[in-house]
């Protein structure tokens, strides 16, 4: 058996949403250097609604489909959609993933969080802070 | 597909495969049985033995046959240790970059009470004789120190060790693995006590190797049952394997010269066309390495990234990223020689077979360049590292 789904692959090869926004509404960005990876996600939003979303990501094969699979989940959904989007279902919509790389489906729910955190903060708006964990709470890195 | 991942294992050259072919058709007796057909099975595997003995400089009584070059480390340090602990030397001297199946071991021997000291491989990956004489201690029972890294290619310079040792009194083992058919490599010329090495690194059969011990040194068995191998190694002599490892043990040695001379200009050309990326570093001593490994550290990317892109491009290689050793951390080697964890982990190795051409050199230079532009294109890392939020590690 192939290490990664078709799925996976297919993300990994043709990764959606890569780029950068100019001027976005909000910027997420987990993991570090040291780790072996890093995603940064940027959010145009309007009305409540993901109008657009890019990612950058520094990481492995799964790292990168996963960061392109959970920006398909939130395009174009409210936020109250988009904080709903669990590590679990980015892990599920990518057919699955290794034991071991799970942790790069949390980065990529870590991240579209800390993104639309950073909206909140940007704008002023107040929110539930229980839906912001810290990322360094995860444990993926240095923690273990 | 460019296959070059040689140094995780090989095509088995013809010359084993029709060994092997003829010995299972019609030598499939067993070695220990009395009757005339298992005789002819003992002297295939003394002719086998004999023709492996003379390749490394020793006699037929000094070679132990096993399942490999991690069987091969095991019991060489094992025994080594038993045999100095009897005299209450509990002190073994290694280096930081060797093989899991030496650090390993010898992780379990530090439970058991022995003190293993860890020797420095500097930024070029090759330790110094004189690193060993200054660590060798009173109590010292072994020098385990690997021919050539596994990883980045580097030799180390096993003859001045061994003389060291000699000098000294304390047994040196060494991890020859990635070195033979590769690298001349003569017991008796290099002073090499106990030697390890395995058969599918020079297109030989897998699952068999050698232990190498000179003759006065007492083995300690690993696996216990019959009398085969002298008593030190039980279990039915694995004969097709065998025969298949002196076949191509010979073709490697005859042809070392040849192979080397081959070899070399491309893996220099190799390295000198990757230099040419921006934020790049060769891993190891530039000239002091095996004639066909080549390792890379690339700045702003991850190694299992690269390795499934080159994979799309037919090109089979390997890395020493956390995400391709199974860890939180990468490599050990690289770490060893002073890469920091942020670039150890966009590593590359290439390790060339004797066939490669020129044109697969243009082409593996191609895509690597290709890999990491595109991957550097999407990573934030890189992004960082070319505004300035992050410093770079290496020069343009």
């Amino acid at each position: 058996m192939a290490l990664y789904s078709e799925k996976v692959m297919d993300h990994f090869r043709n990764p959606r949403n890569v780029g950068v926004i100019e001027n976005p509404d909000g910027v997420g960005e987990v993991g570090n250097p040291v780790c072996g990876d890093i995603m940064k996600i940027y959010l145009k939003i309007e009305n409540d609604i993901i109008t657009d979303v890019k990612f950058e990501t520094f990481g492995c094969g799964s790292a990168i489909a996963s960061s392109s699979m959970a920006t398909e989940m939130i395009k174009g959904k409210p936020i109250s959609e988009a904080l709903q989007v669990t590590n679990k279902a980015v892990t599920e919509a990518l057919d699955g993933l290794p034991p071991h790389k799970l942790h790069c489906s949390v980065l990529a729910e870590e991240a579209i969080k800390k993104a639309l955190k950073d909206y909140y903060d940007r704008h002023g708006i107040d929110y539930d802070h229980s839906l912001f964990p810290d990322c360094e709470s995860c444990g993926h890195c240095h923690g273990e | 597909m460019i296959y070059a991942d040689n140094a995780a294992t090989t095509k088995m050259c013809p010359a084993a495969i029709q060994a092997m072919t003829a010995c299972m058709e019609q030598n499939y007796g067993n070695p220990s049985s009395l009757y005339s057909f298992g005789q002819q099975a003992r002297e295939a595997l003394d002719d086998a033995r004999g023709r492996i003995a003379a390749r490394l400089g020793c006699t037929p009584r000094e070679i132990t046959f096993t399942s490999g070059g991690s069987e091969a480390d095991n019991q060489a340090i094992f025994s080594a240790a038993k045999l100095g602990e009897k005299k209450g030397k509990k002190h073994i001297i290694s280096t930081a970059f060797e093989h899991h199946a030496v650090l390993h071991t010898l992780e379990r021997l530090q439970k058991q009470g022995f003190e293993i000291t860890l020797l420095d491989v500097h930024e070029n990956g090759i330790v110094t004789a004189q690193q060993v004489r200054d660590a060798i201690r009173e109590d010292t029972c072994l020098v385990t120190i690997m021919f050539a890294n596994n990883e980045i290619g580097t030799i180390q310079p096993i003859a001045e060790i061994g003389a060291v040792c000699r000098e000294k009194g304390v047994l040196f083992h060494t991890d020859a693995v990635q070195a033979i058919g590769h690298v001349k490599v003569n017991v008796a010329e290099q002073n090499i006590d106990m030697l390890s090495l395995s058969a599918h690194k020079f297109r030989g059969p897998k699952g068999i190797g050698v232990l190498y011990a000179k003759r006065g040194i007492l083995l300690d068995n690993l696996i216990n049952g019959g009398a085969q191998e002298r008593g030190k190694r039980a279990g039915t002599e694995n004969l097709p394997a065998i025969v298949g490892m002196a076949a191509a043990l010979e073709q490697a040695v005859a042809s070392i010269d040849e192979y080397t001379a081959r070899l070399t200009p491309l893996r220099d050309k190799l390295i000198a066309g990757l230099e040419q990326i921006p934020y790049s570093q060769l891993n190891g001593d530039r000239d002091t390495r095996l004639p066909g490994t080549v390792n890379f550290c690339f700045e702003g990317i991850e190694g299992e990234a690269l390795l499934l892109l080159l994979d799309d491009k037919g090109i089979c290689a390997s890395s020493g990223s956390a995400c391709t050793s199974g860890s939180l951390d990468p490599s050990h080697v690289l770490l060893a020689i002073g890469r920091p964890h942020e670039v150890a982990h966009g590593s590359l190795r290439l390790s060339l077979g004797d066939d490669v051409t020129e044109a697969d050199i243009d082409y593996l230079i191609q895509s690597v360049s290709e890999v990491v532009s595109y991957l550097r294109s999407i990573s934030p890392f890189w992004r960082d590292l070319q505004t300035g939020k992050r410093p770079h590690v290496f020069a343009k």
